[in-house]
């Protein structure tokens, strides 16, 4: 089980709480296709993301991000428990949607840049950080544990 | 494959960046040894604690090795040779480090630049990261 120390668990709630998913999933899930562009591969159906201007404008890219990003409210309400929480989750991953699981830690690299971006040093310091990093990281785990 | 135009980014930004190194390199260091634990390891010679003499110093070093890296580009592996060597047969830091130092500078930048960290800024600077820290590892073996 993961353990968490109180200044964990209010670095995560503070950031949390913080955090609107409308804005920031959208932003992370940008990222992720233009800095990491053969990550679009998973995206066929999406339409259009042959240029920056195609993905920052394309609307299904800026809905799945709120969804993704969405999704970590399991996590956030499931501290303690993560891994069953995201169980279901894990299996779709791997049997419908065939996504590599280290494409979720790249995402949650993207995750991190768009929250310094738009935090600052001042809110995302480098313990905050750390506690976001290890909440981003039990969940990456989570996602693929029922790959096989 | 850095492009002309990315070129062009990077050299601005760390040429910006450039009076601030001691702020910049210390910030991306302490994430570092923050997150991730172990890379303290290769600096148990040091005292490393948040505004010590010596994270100041060392960050600064640092930034500054990058910033001179992005005034030319396609000179990386001329520029870093001294550097090579130096990492290669005295510091011998385990190359999975770079990427750890590599995504804590760009959270440092990301805070510090804000909105003007764009994705194409963030794409073009972990592509020179990563370019950099290939050719740091690269007399390794």
């Amino acid at each position: 089980m993961v353990e968490w120390t109180d200044a964990e668990r209010k670095a995560i709630s503070t950031l949390w709480g913080q955090i609107d998913v409308g804005e920031i999933g959208p932003q992370a899930l940008i990222r992720l296709l233009v800095v990491y562009p053969w990550t679009q591969r998973h995206f066929g159906s999406f339409g259009n993301l042959s240029t920056y201007a195609s993905i920052v404008g394309n609307a299904k890219v800026a809905q799945h991000g709120k969804t993704v990003m969405g999704g970590l409210e399991t996590a956030v309400k499931n501290l303690d428990n993560i891994k069953q929480a995201y169980a279901k989750l894990s299996v779709m991953h791997s049997e419908k949607l065939h996504v590599d699981p280290d494409n979720f830690r790249t995402l949650a690299e993207c995750i991190s840049v768009v929250v310094a971006a738009k935090f600052g040093p001042s809110v995302f310091t480098p313990g905050f950080q750390e506690a976001w990093q290890k909440f981003l990281a039990v969940v990456v785990a989570a996602l693929g544990k029922q790959y096989h | 494959m850095l492009s002309k135009k990315e070129k062009k980014l990077i050299k601005e930004i760390w040429e910006r960046l450039t009076p601030v190194a001691e702020e910049i390199g210390s910030d991306a260091l302490l994430r570092m040894f923050t997150s991730y634990p172990g890379t303290k390891t290769y600096f148990s010679h040091l005292d490393i604690s948040p505004g010590s003499t010596h994270l100041n110093s060392h960050g600064k070093k640092i930034v500054l090795a990058i910033a001179e890296g992005a005034k030319d580009i396609s000179q990386l592996t001329v520029t870093l040779a001294p550097l090579q060597t130096l990492h290669a047969y005295q510091l011998r830091i385990d190359p999975t480090n770079f990427k750890l130092l590599s995504h804590c500078m760009l959270v440092t930048l990301a805070c510090y630049l804000g909105e003007e960290f764009t994705p194409v800024a963030h794409a073009a600077m972990d592509k020179y990261l990563s370019a950099f820290a290939a050719v740091l590892s690269e007399k390794y073996r």
